[in-house]
């Protein structure tokens, strides 16, 4: 870590009801690529892999997943490459953060393990646990699952979508990134603008989110998230690609959606889902609750995987 | 002589192989190639210099760590080629002539005319995906080229109506009657999306040239 990474005794100057520190770190090495890991809960229990979002990192679980692991899990979560405490990376790609997770799972166990995933770490997880479904027992995808999206996260998840100008705007970041830095901010400043995407989460927790989420500079704080990443892209990807094989999904599966769309949220309803879903699966949708649900709602949330889970 | 360009974290080295006067060809090379030494004789014709570049894990351009490739990065590489020579014809080779297509929809006031010819990546991991498969890891590391680059450009997706907006594209914004050119003879299906389109037609090398070459 960097000299520059807020200490534990500034993390503690900051603080949120219900956070509790990870356990245990670790770094892995996925193709020379350092991941940064985090473990709450009994190294002995059974793993729980734990995905986070885009433009999120794996201290946004330090509410949720102690609930986790005082259910007697292992819960095992990590920085996506270029997220946290992660090495930024040169290259940036669906394919890559899927076997960036892969690396992790392989240096947590080799016995199948659950695995939850919220908004892109639930994209991720879902074609993992597709994929290899004998390193897996359940799945649980919160805000994870691709529809039809809206909002901002139409440019991300529906890139098929895009215009001349969204091609034309991602090529000039290309062309200006090299060196560049994110934005600085006082503490409450850069809280503020995360609440531009989280509008429903508390200023406290926003502010608890800059302490562990972002550096102290001398001239403010900035995200430690690479600059290189940028909401939007230009590539093919379209959601039904995903909803084509859902209904073969192999695990049981367990979905949790709030009800009121964000510019975050995948765009996925209910209705929209349905059609897809695989045999047994089961739906949960949050009645007033955002993207973020683990974090409006973390028991309540935590005590629905947990009971998945059992 | 050779000029390094950043993009990204990465130093790109584009080539000029031939001095000339005029607009300048841009030779976009295939997946696993690198930049020839010495134009070959079937553009030696062109008035313009010729530069080729070397794209992200090929030839003498930067080698990532941990791989993370898409045809939308090489885009990005050869568009920062573009910044650096202002207007280009763009000759691109497999996967270089996926890159030039969307250069040319991307950019289409400096990218005068595409010209795609056969060559290794050409085709893609085709139009539309099957089932989610376990992620792979190349057995080694090294290169040029990096063996990522192979593993993960030639299984990308290229559905044919994500191809055909670039050519939409570029015959708005170029004001070129014909702004790509396929000397290719494999037809994957992105590309027979891309000949059925208007701004778009077949033609051999020395027509997409000449054709080029005139054009304002």
């Amino acid at each position: 870590m960097s000299e520059s990474t807020p200490t534990a005794s500034q993390d503690a100057a900051v603080s949120y009801p219900g956070v509790r520190l990870a356990d245990r770190t670790r770094r892995v090495d996925s193709n020379g690529l350092s991941l940064a890991v985090y473990e709450w809960g009994e190294e002995s229990a059974p793993p729980l892999l734990l995905a986070h979002g885009g433009f999120d990192f794996a201290r946004t679980f330090d509410v949720f997943a102690p609930l986790l692991a005082d259910g007697g899990w292992r819960v095992v979560s990590w920085d996506q490459r270029g997220h946290g405490d992660s090495e930024h990376a040169a290259l940036y790609s669906w394919q890559a953060d899927v076997r960036d997770a892969l690396a992790v799972l392989d240096a947590t166990s080799r016995e199948p393990v659950a695995a939850v995933g919220h908004s892109k770490g639930g994209g991720l997880l879902l074609g993992l646990v597709h994929a290899l479904p004998e390193r897996f027992t359940h799945y649980v995808a919160i805000e994870g699952l691709s529809a039809e999206p809206t909002g901002k996260g139409a440019s991300l998840h529906s890139q098929a979508r895009f215009t001349e100008a969204m091609v034309s705007d991602w090529l000039d970041h290309r062309r200006r990134v090299a060196g560049s830095k994110r934005r600085s901010d006082s503490l409450d400043g850069l809280a503020r603008r995360r609440a531009r995407m989280n509008p429903r989460l508390p200023h406290a927790w926003l502010r608890y989110l800059v302490s562990v989420g972002a550096r102290h500079d001398a001239d403010g704080w900035r995200w430690r998230i690479d600059p290189e990443l940028r909401f939007g892209g230009v590539g093919p990807y379209r959601p039904a690609w995903t909803l084509r094989w859902l209904p073969e999904f192999p695990r049981p599966l367990l979905g949790i959606l709030g009800s009121v769309i964000e510019g975050m949220s995948m765009g996925a309803t209910p209705e929209s889902l349905a059609p897809h879903l695989p045999d047994g699966a089961r739906l949960e949708t949050f009645e007033d609750a955002g993207h973020f649900i683990h974090i409006e709602r973390p028991r309540c949330v935590a005590d629905l995987v947990l009971g998945f889970l059992s | 002589m050779k000029t390094f360009l950043g993009h990204g974290k990465l130093t790109l080295v584009l080539h000029r192989i031939r001095s000339g006067s005029g607009r300048p060809l841009l030779l976009l090379h295939g997946l696993g190639e690198r930049s020839p030494r010495s134009p070959e004789a079937e553009v030696a014709d062109w008035p313009g210099p010729i530069y080729a570049l070397d794209f992200t894990g090929h030839g003498e351009s930067s080698l990532p760590v941990g791989g993370g490739y898409s045809p939308e990065l090489l885009l990005a590489d050869a568009d920062t080629a573009l910044a650096h020579l202002g207007v280009a014809t763009l000759l691109g080779y497999g996967i270089g002539a996926y890159t030039a297509l969307m250069l040319c929809g991307s950019r289409p006031k400096a990218a005068r005319g595409a010209i795609l010819c056969d060559g290794p990546g050409l085709a893609g991991g085709g139009a539309e995906p099957g089932p989610p498969a376990p992620p792979v890891s190349p057995p080694s590391r090294g290169g040029p080229p990096d063996p990522f680059a192979l593993l993960e450009l030639a299984t990308d997706i290229r559905p044919p109506d994500f191809a055909e907006r670039f050519v939409g594209m570029a015959l708005r914004g170029s004001g070129l009657e014909r702004p790509v050119s396929i000397c290719a003879a494999e037809r994957p299906a992105w590309l027979a999306g891309v000949l059925a389109t208007a701004g778009a037609s077949e033609a051999s090398l020395p027509e997409a040239l000449a054709t080029y070459r005139e054009c304002p």
